[in-house]
C-alpha cells in the first residue's frame, strides 16, 4: 500500500462536478475514493453501450501503479465490460460503443493516436476459461515475443519463455515437457500458462477477468500466490465473483452494480465497514 | 395377372383385411362394454390383420420375381440340342436375345432352327404359367394369411406391440439399405473386376504405362489386343485433379476466412448465397462452359503466347473443376473456422496480435483438422467427378503432366466403356469395372479418414 | 494528448514492427477480397455466358409461304381418304411454293439449296393443318413455316456485332434470306416447339418437352423411393437404434456413401438392377431407382438433423401421458420435424434433377424422339439432352444447349429458393 497515495480529501460528488456532464446528476454518486494521485489508469465519465443498451453508466475510476484492484457486483453488473474497454477487447464486439476518457498513463486510449496493439501489448489480460492455443507450452509463451518481435535471437526467445514461466509459477512444473501441448495441462497450470503468455511481452497492466473461476480449490490457491508476487511488478485489474478471494488479493475493491460504480474503498473497508448500503447488502450475502 | 394389377389387388386385400380386423376388435369391445376394455385400439387389430394379409405375400411376390427369370432360362436351356448349346457368356445372351425376340415376335421365325422356334414358344408357355402359378400362390397366401390374423384375434392379444414391432423392423430394414448399397456397390465392382483380372493381370492393371482398351471382338480378327495399363488414367486423374485443388483451396479457404473473420453481416448474406449457386450448378453445366468457353479461351490464350495447346487442356477442365469445388471448401472450411471457440481469438488479440496474425497463427492451426478433412473430401469429389472430364478432357491416355496437354480420367474411361453397346465377357467392358472399383476404393479411403478426422476434430471443442 | 510517457524498450521495439505488420494485415485482407471476388466472377461469367448464348433459342426463324393446296401436286382425290392424305406429296407442295416465290431460280444445284430454307418439318405442318382444314384443298393460304436450322442461325446472327455467320450457307441463300427481309416475309417467333418437342437430329425441330417430362417420371420415382426410406431410415437412427456395432455401421455406410462418387451409383445399377434384376434400361424407372439410391443418404442426414432438433421435452411429455415410444414419433417428433425433413428432400431431389453421370450407365443417353408417355417408356432426362447436344456437332445446338441449361438452372434455382422460403417459414425456434 505504500506504493500508493490516496487522494482522500477529493470526494467523488466534487470529481463529477470538475467534469460536470449534465446528465450525470441522474447517476448515483460513487463512494469511498475512486481517484488517486498519478494513476497507471484514469476512466472518466466511462460509458459503454450495446446497441441501444446501456451497460456502463458514467463511471469514474483511477488505478494506481502496482496496484491490485478488485471488482466484484452482482452477475451482470458491468464489471467484465468496464475490464474490456481498458484494453479495447470490446471493439470485436459488434454494436458496442465506448463513450468517455480512457487514459493509460498520458495516452488516450481510445484517441487516434492510440494504435490497439500496441494497447494490448501494454495491457495484458488473462480470461475466465484458460484459454491455450492449441500449440506447445513453449510456442503457447513464444507467440506474444514472437508476433511482437521481441525476441532477436532463439536464445533470446528461450529467455524470454524461461522467464515467463517461472514469473508464473510453472517453470519447474514444465520445463521436462515444453514441446508439449499446452492444452494437455491441468486446469490449473493451463491458467498458470495464460499467464506466462500474458507477461511474456512484459505488460504495465494486466487484466484478470475471473481468473479462477473454473478452477478448483487448490489451483486457485496457486494462483492468488502469483497475483500477491506479480503486483510488485505490475498493476493488476481483476474482476471476481468471490468476495474471499477480492479480500485476498486486492489493495482497493469497487462494487458495480447494474452498470454504476456504487463503491471504491481500501478493502479491507469494504469488507468490514462499508459506505454504501447496496455495498453492505451484497457483501453480507444478501444478494448476488 | 400382370404384376401391377396384382400388386393392386394384394393392397385391396389388404385394405379389407384391414376392415375385416377392425370390425372384429369392434365386436370384441361391444361385448365387453367399450374400446377401454381391448388391449390395443381397433385400428391396430386391423392393422395386424392387413399385415398378416399383406405382408408375406408381397415377399413371396418379390422374392418369385427376382428369380423368375433365372429360373425360366435355366428351363429353357435344359430343353436346348448339344449343337447350339451356347459355351460361352457371349453366346448364351446372344441365344437368349434370339428366342426372346422370336417370342415377342419382333424377330421372323423365317429360316430359324426348329429348336430355337421350340424354345420361343416354350419360353411364352413358361412365362404364362410362371404369371398363372404366382397369381395364384400370392393371392392364397394372402387369403390364408389374413384368415389366419383374423381368426387369432382376441380381447387380450397385444395388437399395437406387434404392429409396432413390425413398423420398427421396417425402420431398421430402411435404415440397413445404407450397409446393402455399399454392399451392393462392392460386389458389382468386385465381381466383374475378377473376371477382368482373369484376363489381365492386376499387375499390368496397376502399373502399366500404356492404355488402349480397344481389343479384337473375334480372335481372328487383325489388331490389337488390347493394352490394360491404367498408370495415364490414374496420372491424368491426379493432374486434372491437382489443378482443380490449386485453384479451389486457396479461393475457397480465403473466400470462407474472409467471410467468418471480416466481412459484415451484410456481406455476408450476400456473398455466401451467391457463392452457393456455385454448388447447386450440375456439373454437365460445368463441363459444358469448360468445353465451349474456358478451353477455347485457354486454347487461344496460350497460342497467342506462342504455346502449343490442345482444345481438350486438362488445365481448362481441372479450372472448371476447381471452381465447382469453391463452395465446397469455402462452406466446410467456414463450419471449422466458426467452431474455433472465440476464447482463442480473444487470447490472441488481448496479446496484441493483429487479426491476420490471429489468424494465421492461432484459427488456422486450430482449425486445421478440420480443414485438412473438408479438402481430403473434395480430393474425393475431384477425382470422382465425371461430367466436366467426359465433355472437356480427351479420351487420349497420354502419360504426361503437361497442363496443357490432354490427358484422360478414370471416370472418362468408365463412361467411354460403358456407354453404348456392352459384351460383358470383354475384357474392354471389365476393365471399366476394374476401373470403378479404384475408383470406390479410392474415394472410399478418403472419405473415411476425413469423416473421421472432422469428426475428433469436432468432438475436440464440443 | 501528446505522448509524454517515455515508452520503456518493450513498447519501442514493438512500435517499430507496426508498420510492416499492418501491411501484412492489408495484404491478407485483400487475398480474401480477391477470393470473393474470383468466386462472384466465376458465378456471373457462367450465368452471363449461357443466358448470351442461350437466349435466342426462345425465338425461332420462321419463313412465309404462299401454298396452293393443289389437289394434283398432292394427289388427292379424297380429302376423307385418311390412307391418301398420309401418301400425299406435302412436300412437293412446299417445293412448290418456294419455286413459286423465288420463280427465277433455275438448275438443280440451286433449286436444292432454295429448298434448304425451310425445314423439313414444314411438310408435316402443312399436313396437320389440311387434316385440320380440309376445306382448304384446292385454296391458297399464306403461312409461316419454320426455316432450316443454317438460315435460322444465320438470321439471328445478321444483327450482331461480330458479324453475320454465314456457316453452312450459300451466298445466293444469304441473297434469298435479305429479299425475304425486304418482303417482311421472315421473322422471329416464340418457339414454342422448344418446349414441346422431343430430341430430333435437325436442330429447329428439337426440344426439351421429352426430356423435361423424363426427369418428372423419374424424379417421381426418385422420390417415391426415397422420402418414405430416407425418413424411415432417420426415424430409426435417431429414436429406436440401440448403441451398438451394427448402428455404428449404418452410419459410418451413410456417411461415406454420401461422398460416393455418383458414377460408381451407376455402375451399381448397371451390374445389380440391369444385369442382375433384369430392369429395363433406358426407362424413367431405372433411372428413378438409381438416384433414389444416390441421394438416400442425403435426405437421411438432413432428416435425422430435422429429428433432432425437436426438443426431447416433447418426447418427454409424450411418453408421460402414456404413448407409447412409435406413437410418440408418429404423433409428435414427425409432425414438428416434417419441414426439416421437405427441406432437405428437396434439396436431394434438386441434386437428382442435375445429376448425369450415373444416368450415362443405365443408358438414358439414347436418343429418343417421343416424348415419354409412361415409367416404362425409353426416356432421357434434362441434364442427359444437355449432354447429347453439346456433343452435336450443328452450331445451331449451342443456342439450344444453352437455352436448355437456362431451363435446368430455373428449374433448381426455383427449388432450392423454394426450400430456403420453406425453412424460413416453418423453422422454429426451441
Amino acid at each position: 500500500m505504500s506504493a500508493l497515495t490516496m487522494n482522500l480529501t477529493a470526494t467523488a460528488s466534487e470529481e463529477n462536478s470538475f467534469d460536470s456532464a449534465p446528465e450525470q446528476t441522474v447517476v448515483e454518486d460513487t463512494v469511498g475514493f475512486p481517484l488517486v494521485d498519478d494513476p497507471k489508469i484514469r476512466a472518466r465519465n466511462a460509458s459503454v453501450f450495446y446497441g441501444d443498451k446501456q451497460a456502463i453508466f458514467n463511471i469514474d475510476l483511477d488505478i494506481g501503479k502496482h496496484e491490485v484492484i478488485a471488482m466484484i457486483g452482482p452477475s451482470g453488473c458491468g464489471k467484465s465490460t468496464f475490464l474490456r474497454t481498458i484494453n479495447r477487447m470490446n471493439d470485436t464486439v459488434d454494436g458496442c460503443r465506448v463513450s468517455g476518457e480512457f487514459l493509460l498513463e498520458e495516452d488516450n486510449i481510445y484517441g487516434s493516436k492510440m494504435d490497439v496493439v500496441e494497447l494490448r501489448a501494454r495491457v495484458g489480460m488473462v480470461f475466465q476459461k484458460p484459454n491455450p492455443f492449441p500449440k506447445s507450452i513453449f510456442d503457447n509463451v513464444a507467440y506474444g515475443p514472437k508476433i511482437h518481435g521481441l525476441a532477436g535471437s532463439r536464445v533470446e526467445l528461450d529467455e524470454i519463455v524461461e522467464n515467463s514461466l517461472k514469473r508464473a509459477g510453472l517453470w519447474a512444473e514444465v520445463k521436462d515437457r515444453l514441446q508439449q501441448p499446452g492444452t494437455g495441462l491441468s486446469g490449473g497450470q493451463q491458467q498458470r500458462l495464460c499467464i506466462a503468455r500474458a507477461i511474456s511481452i512484459s505488460p504495465e497492466v494486466i487484466l484478470m477477468d475471473e481468473p479462477c473461476s473454473a478452477l478448483d480449490p487448490i489451483a486457485t490457491a496457486r494462483i492468488e500466490e502469483l497475483i500477491a508476487e506479480l503486483a510488485e511488478n505490475y498493476t493488476i485489474v481483476i474482476v471476481t465473483h468471490s468476495m474471499q478471494q477480492a479480500a485476498r488479493v486486492s489493495h482497493r475493491t469497487a462494487y458495480f452494480h447494474l452498470g454504476k460504480l456504487v463503491e471504491v474503498n481500501e478493502t479491507e473497508k469494504v469488507f468490514t465497514t462499508p459506505e454504501h448500503k447496496l455495498t453492505e447488502a451484497y457483501i453480507t450475502g444478501r444478494f448476488g | 395377372m400382370q404384376t401391377s394389377n396384382l400388386i393392386i389387388a394384394l393392397l385391396v386385400m389388404s385394405a379389407l383385411a384391414y376392415f375385416f380386423g377392425y370390425q372384429r376388435s369392434r365386436g370384441f369391445a361391444r361385448q365387453l362394454g367399450g374400446v377401454s376394455n381391448l388391449h390395443s385400439l381397433p385400428t391396430y387389430y386391423g392393422m395386424r390383420v392387413a399385415l398378416w394379409c399383406g405382408l408375406p405375400s408381397v415377399l413371396l411376390l418379390f422374392v418369385c420375381l427376382a428369380f423368375e427369370e433365372t429360373i425360366i432360362s435355366k428351363m429353357l436351356l435344359s430343353g436346348i440340342p448339344d449343337e447350339i448349346r451356347p459355351t460361352s457368356i457371349a453366346e448364351y445372351n446372344l441365344l437368349m436375345n434370339k428366342i426372346e425376340n422370336l417370342a415377342s415376335g419382333a424377330l421372323s421365325s423365317e429360316g430359324v432352327k426348329p429348336a430355337l422356334l421350340d424354345a420361343a414358344a416354350a419360353l411364352g408357355y413358361l412365362r404364362d404359367m410362371s404369371q398363372r402359378l404366382l397369381t395364384g400362390l400370392a393371392m392364397l397366401v394372402a387369403g390364408g394369411g389374413g384368415f389366419w390374423g383374423w381368426w387369432r384375434m382376441s380381447a387380450q392379444l397385444r395388437a399395437r406391440q406387434q404392429v409396432e414391432k413390425i413398423f420398427k423392423g421396417f425402420l431398421l430394414l430402411c435404415a440397413s439399405l445404407a450397409i446393402f448399397t455399399t454392399l451392393g456397390i462392392l460386389l458389382s465392382v468386385i465381381f466383374e473386376s475378377v473376371r477382368f483380372f482373369q484376363q489381365v493381370p492386376i499387375s499390368e492393371f496397376l502399373f502399366g504405362l500404356e492404355w488402349s482398351p480397344q481389343t479384337a471382338i473375334r480372335p481372328d480378327q487383325v489388331g490389337g489386343s488390347g493394352s490394360f495399363g491404367a498408370v495415364p488414367l490414374f496420372l491424368g486423374t491426379m493432374l486434372i485433379s491437382f489443378i482443380a485443388m490449386t485453384v479451389a483451396v486457396p479461393a475457397g479457404l480465403m473466400s470462407a476466412i474472409y467471410l467468418a473473420e471480416y466481412a459484415g453481416s451484410k456481406v455476408r448474406s450476400f456473398v455466401k448465397p451467391a457463392l452457393e449457386i456455385l454448388a447447386g450448378v450440375p456439373t454437365v453445366v460445368y463441363g459444358y462452359f469448360a468445353a465451349l468457353t474456358v478451353a477455347p479461351l485457354i486454347r487461344d490464350t496460350g497460342t497467342s503466347m506462342g504455346l502449343s495447346v490442345t482444345s481438350e487442356s486438362a488445365l481448362a477442365a481441372g479450372l472448371v473443376m476447381g471452381i465447382m469445388i469453391i463452395p465446397f471448401i469455402s462452406s466446410l472450411a467456414d463450419d471449422v473456422i466458426n467452431a474455433v471457440p472465440q476464447t482463442m481469438r480473444d487470447g490472441s488479440l488481448a496479446l496484441g496480435a493483429t487479426h491476420s496474425e490471429t489468424i494465421k497463427q492461432v484459427i488456422i492451426p486450430a482449425a486445421l483438422p478440420g480443414i485438412v478433412g473438408g479438402v481430403l473430401l473434395a480430393v474425393s469429389r475431384a477425382i470422382g467427378e465425371t461430367m466436366i472430364v467426359v465433355m472437356a478432357a480427351g479420351l487420349a491416355a497420354n502419360l504426361t503432366v503437361n497442363p496443357l496437354d490432354t490427358v484422360t480420367t478414370v471416370t472418362v474411361q468408365i463412361v467411354t466403356l460403358l456407354v453404348g453397346d456392352q459384351e460383358f465377357d470383354s475384357a474392354k467392358t471389365l476393365s471399366a469395372f476394374a476401373l470403378g472399383l479404384m475408383l470406390f476404393l479410392v474415394t472410399l479411403g478418403l472419405n473415411y479418414i476425413a469423416l473421421r478426422v472432422v469428426k475428433k476434430y469436432r468432438e475436440q471443442y464440443e | 494528448m501528446s505522448k509524454s510517457s517515455k515508452p520503456n524498450a518493450t513498447t519501442e521495439r514493438i512500435r517499430q514492427t507496426l508498420a510492416k505488420r499492418y501491411r501484412a494485415e492489408k495484404r491478407f485482407r485483400l487475398y480474401g477480397v480477391v477470393a470473393i471476388l474470383f468466386g462472384l466472377l466465376c458465378v456471373a461469367t457462367l450465368f452471363v455466358d449461357i443466358i448470351g448464348k442461350g437466349h435466342g433459342a426462345f425465338r425461332q426463324t420462321y419463313i412465309q409461304l404462299s401454298v396452293d393446296y393443289d389437289a394434283d401436286i398432292l394427289g388427292i382425290s379424297d380429302i376423307n381418304d385418311a390412307q391418301q392424305l398420309a401418301l400425299a406429296d406435302f412436300s412437293g407442295l412446299v417445293k412448290k411454293s418456294l419455286r413459286t416465290r423465288f420463280s427465277d431460280v433455275s438448275g438443280r444445284k440451286d433449286k436444292r439449296q432454295l429448298y434448304r430454307l425451310v425445314s423439313n418439318s414444314a411438310e408435316y405442318d402443312l399436313t396437320d393443318r389440311l387434316k385440320t382444314a380440309p376445306a382448304l384443298l384446292g385454296q391458297s393460304e399464306k403461312r409461316w413455316v419454320l426455316a432450316d436450322d443454317d438460315i435460322d442461325t444465320y438470321f439471328k446472327s445478321l444483327n450482331s456485332s461480330d458479324g453475320a455467320f454465314v456457316g453452312r450457307t450459300s451466298e445466293k441463300q444469304q441473297q434469298w434470306v435479305q429479299s425475304l427481309i425486304d418482303a417482311g416475309q421472315i421473322e422471329l417467333r416464340f418457339n414454342s416447339q422448344f418446349f414441346s418437342n422431343g430430341d430430333s437430329r435437325e436442330p429447329e425441330q428439337a426440344g426439351i418437352g421429352g426430356a423435361i417430362v423424363g426427369s418428372l417420371f423419374t424424379l417421381f420415382i426418385t422420390l417415391a423411393l426415397s422420402f418414405p426410406i430416407g425418413v424411415a431410415a432417420a426415424v430409426y437412427l435417431e429414436e429406436f437404434a440401440p448403441k451398438n456395432r451394427w448402428t455404428d455401421f449404418i452410419e459410418v455406410n451413410i456417411n461415406n456413401l454420401a461422398a460416393v462418387p455418383s458414377i460408381i451409383f451407376g455402375l451399381l445399377g448397371l451390374a445389380i438392377f440391369i444385369n442382375f434384376f433384369h430392369v429395363p434400361r433406358s426407362v424413367p424407372v431405372i433411372g428413378g431407382l438409381v438416384l433414389a439410391v444416390m441421394t438416400l443418404p442425403t435426405i437421411i442426414i438432413s432428416s435425422r438433423a430435422a429429428i433432432k432438433a425437436v426438443p426431447p421435452s416433447i418426447r418427454e411429455a409424450g411418453i408421460g401421458i402414456g404413448a407409447s415410444p412409435v406413437q410418440v414419433v408418429l404423433h409428435h417428433v414427425l409432425p414438428l420435424a416434417l419441414p426439416g425433413m421437405l427441406t432437405g428432400t428437396i434439396i436431394g431431389m434438386a441434386q437428382a434433377l442435375g445429376e448425369t453421370a450415373p444416368l450415362l450407365m443405365i443408358g438414358m443417353v439414347a436418343f429418343i424422339v417421343d416424348v415419354p408417355g409412361g415409367f416404362t417408356d425409353p426416356a432421357t432426362v434434362l441434364p442427359v439432352q444437355i449432354f447429347l447436344w453439346a456433343d452435336s456437332p450443328e452450331r445451331a445446338f449451342v443456342e439450344k444447349t444453352s437455352a436448355a441449361i437456362m431451363v435446368l438452372l430455373a428449374f433448381l434455382i426455383t427449388m432450392n429458393t423454394f426450400a430456403v422460403i420453406l425453412r424460413k417459414r416453418l423453422e422454429r425456434r426451441w
